[in-house]
């Protein structure tokens, strides 16, 4: 118990570390700090509103990360979760604006839309890997960028307002299409639960099959896994596949049901969001569940910064990147001692 | 096309390229030992900001340089901390500075925006100019780009043809081997590390003041990591990188003269050309395909383009060197 105890304050360490590293910041550009964290603090959880944002801001975050513990497992740095999201967004988008359907029908078929689309991208990004030989990050930085040029040619060519082309993105879809709200709060009960469910069973598939037994010796060693007889290509395959399927359902439900149509930065970074969630939580599944929290807070709190301080919401990423970085630099520490 | 466009054209993507040349061939010298900056994209991100908000505020070009390569430095020195004295994942160490660079530039950059400031001064050399043809692509340009011939011809130089360079590639082949000799290796793995992350900075610096001038969120976005392939398709060989640095440098210039010939193409498509190319360059270099090809030459044929075309990672890359 003492000894738990004590390792909770050291891990405390490097946060409380991080916050003085942004408080200087802030002192440096002229910002009062105070002021800053309560800005950020109260544009997170002022109202039933707020907190409403939190859990869906949440759910993008916890189905990256849940798809990312798998390609962890597997040893696989899938950066181009990002652009899985788009491509999932995307598939959606087309089905959303070409179909009528009744929404019990419809809304089922768009969010496997999103799993489709995203697991091709992955899908992509693995044969890359596997095939061609190319490094799974500069497949995946490729694609990202590729992604976002083509949401950006559909939202501006094919897919264009009849009242000509925005930034704002395309039509709303039909509303049978949108994800349906929980009474007026702007979350999504499907979603919510769907994030949930996904983290869980990556924990149970990882801790309890063999198949995640098998991505783990991959994750090892792969050529030591090879020998031993584990089809190593199909499963890393695999790993994208899944990682690439729920960073689409993702993608899927951010277009409808967070914005009810398609914007040019439809995957909002929570992919790389979720990569620096599942390093924090050391990929531990269950502490995914607790830092994709207090990330969604810190993403949906920051941008009151602009409105009543004239700083750039990006401070909250700024605190999250170096939150992130003293505890990896701290837990080197540790071993080291 | 009449002469005069493609030889602006030309020098267009000669200026255009050197700060890929500045990125790409620091980041080889640093991977010659051993060690893998992943953090460019947000390092030049962060530098670049940092350059011109030293340059606007002091109004010196020069310092606006110096401090550029002090915060690439200082972010490659991170990656050496973490990995090498308490031997975190390199990667992820360098992924996240990568955002990290990138938020910061963003959160600290904000009252630089849309600025206009000082910039590093045209400055034709005399004579070399004057030459028909190679004058005006090559020496009609500012001191910057010129720093970047003279960098691609003294980092070959120092890697391949002297002692403290193939000590340099000692460490990254065979750390052990470099020990058992006598090299301090992680000593000069940190040294090479920050030299190679100053000239990432100085990569930085030279987007903002010299090549696309001033400052704007996510200014530079997405070419540390062009960057970074850059010297996985150069073969970590200073020529064959800036050979990638001048192709992907290129296509900026060849997309708008497409753009006037060929309206029709949405102009979407050139922005995410130097991705695609990527993805190609890497795919040709790394599946094999090449080999299989080559196999099909006769043999002195066979062994000049192969040197020519591919190249192998050192052998000790990201690999941690424990003294046992």
């Amino acid at each position: 118990m003492l000894q738990r105890l004590s390792n909770l304050t050291l891990g405390l360490v490097p946060v409380v570390l991080a916050l003085l590293f942004t408080t200087v910041i802030l002192i440096i550009v002229g910002a009062p700090p105070g002021e800053a964290y309560r800005n950020i603090l109260q544009g997170a959880l002022e109202s039933p509103d707020k907190w409403a944002s939190v859990v869906t801001a949440m759910v993008p975050l916890l189905l990256c990360s849940a798809g990312l513990l798998v390609t962890f497992a597997a040893g696989l740095w899938n950066i181009g979760v990002e652009g899985q999201i788009v491509a999932g967004a995307l598939l959606a988008t087309w089905l959303a604006l070409n179909l009528t359907l009744p929404p019990i029908l419809f809304i089922p078929l768009l969010l496997v839309a999103g799993l489709i689309g995203g697991a091709l991208w992955g899908l992509l990004a693995g044969l890359l890997r596997v095939y061609g030989g190319v490094h799974e990050i500069f497949g995946g930085v490729g694609l990202n960028f590729i992604a976002i040029v083509l949401t950006n040619y559909l939202i501006f060519g094919p897919w264009k307002p009849a009242d000509g082309a925005t930034m704002s993105g395309t039509d709303p879809f039909p509303p049978a299409a949108w994800l349906p709200r929980l009474g007026d709060l702007p979350v999504y009960p499907t979603a919510v639960v769907l994030a949930l469910a996904a983290v869980a069973l990556m924990y149970f598939a990882l801790r309890g099959t063999t198949w995640g037994l098998k991505l783990k010796a991959i994750g090892k060693n792969q050529r030591s896994a090879f020998l031993m007889g584990i089809p190593t290509s199909r499963y890393m395959l695999g790993a994208f596949l899944v990682c690439g399927a729920l960073a689409g359902l993702a993608g899927s439900i951010q277009a409808i049901g967070v914005r009810q149509r398609l914007i040019p930065g439809v995957s909002g970074g929570y992919g790389f969001l979720a990569l620096l969630v599942v390093l924090l939580a050391g990929y531990r599944p269950l502490w995914v569940i607790p830092i994709a929290l207090f990330f969604a807070a810190v993403g949906v709190g920051s941008p009151r910064l602009e409105l009543s301080m004239q700083l750039d919401s990006a401070l909250g990423g700024t605190l999250e990147g170096i939150i992130v970085l003293f505890v990896l630099l701290a837990q080197g520490v540790k071993r080291k001692a | 096309m009449d002469s005069i466009l493609l030889i602006r054209t030309l020098a267009s993507i000669v200026r255009g390229a050197t700060p890929l040349i500045f990125a790409g061939i620091g980041e080889t010298i640093t991977e010659k030992a051993g060690v893998i900056n992943l953090s460019l994209d947000g390092t030049i991100l962060l530098s670049a900001m940092v350059a011109f908000a030293v340059t606007y505020t002091t109004g010196s070009v020069i310092l606006g340089f110096i401090a550029a390569m002090l915060v690439g430095a200082l972010m490659a020195l991170i990656v050496a901390f973490g990995s090498i004295t308490l031997r975190q994942d390199q990667v992820a160490i360098g992924f996240v500075l990568t955002l990290l660079g990138a938020e910061m530039s963003s959160f600290l950059g904000n009252p630089f925006v849309r600025l206009k400031g000082p910039s590093v001064p045209h400055l034709p050399i005399p004579y070399l100019a004057d030459i028909p043809i190679i004058g005006p692509i090559f020496f009609n340009h500012n001191l910057v780009v010129y720093l970047g011939y003279a960098l691609i011809i003294f980092s070959w130089f120092y890697i391949f043809k002297t002692q403290p360079g193939l000590k340099l590639q000692g460490i990254g082949e065979r750390p052990e081997a470099a020990f058992a000799r006598g090299s301090n290796v992680n000593l000069m793995r940190y040294v090479y590390t920050a030299l190679g992350g100053a000239l990432v900075g100085f990569a930085g610096a030279s987007y903002s003041l010299s090549i696309k001038l001033g400052w704007s969120h996510r200014h530079t976005a997405g070419n540390g990591w062009i960057a970074l392939a850059i010297v996985i398709f150069g073969g970590w060989h200073p020529f064959r990188v800036a050979f990638g640095a001048y192709l992907f440098g290129s296509l900026k210039s060849l997309s708008s003269i497409f753009q006037r010939v060929a309206p029709g193409i949405p102009s979407q498509f050139f922005n995410g050309a130097p991705f695609a190319l990527m993805i190609i360059v890497l795919l040709l270099v790394s599946s094999g395909w090449l080999d299989r090809l080559l196999i099909r030459l006769p043999v002195r044929l066979r062994r000049l383009v192969h040197d020519a075309l591919l190249g192998a990672p050192p052998g000790g890359l990201g690999r941690v060197f424990v003294k046992e």
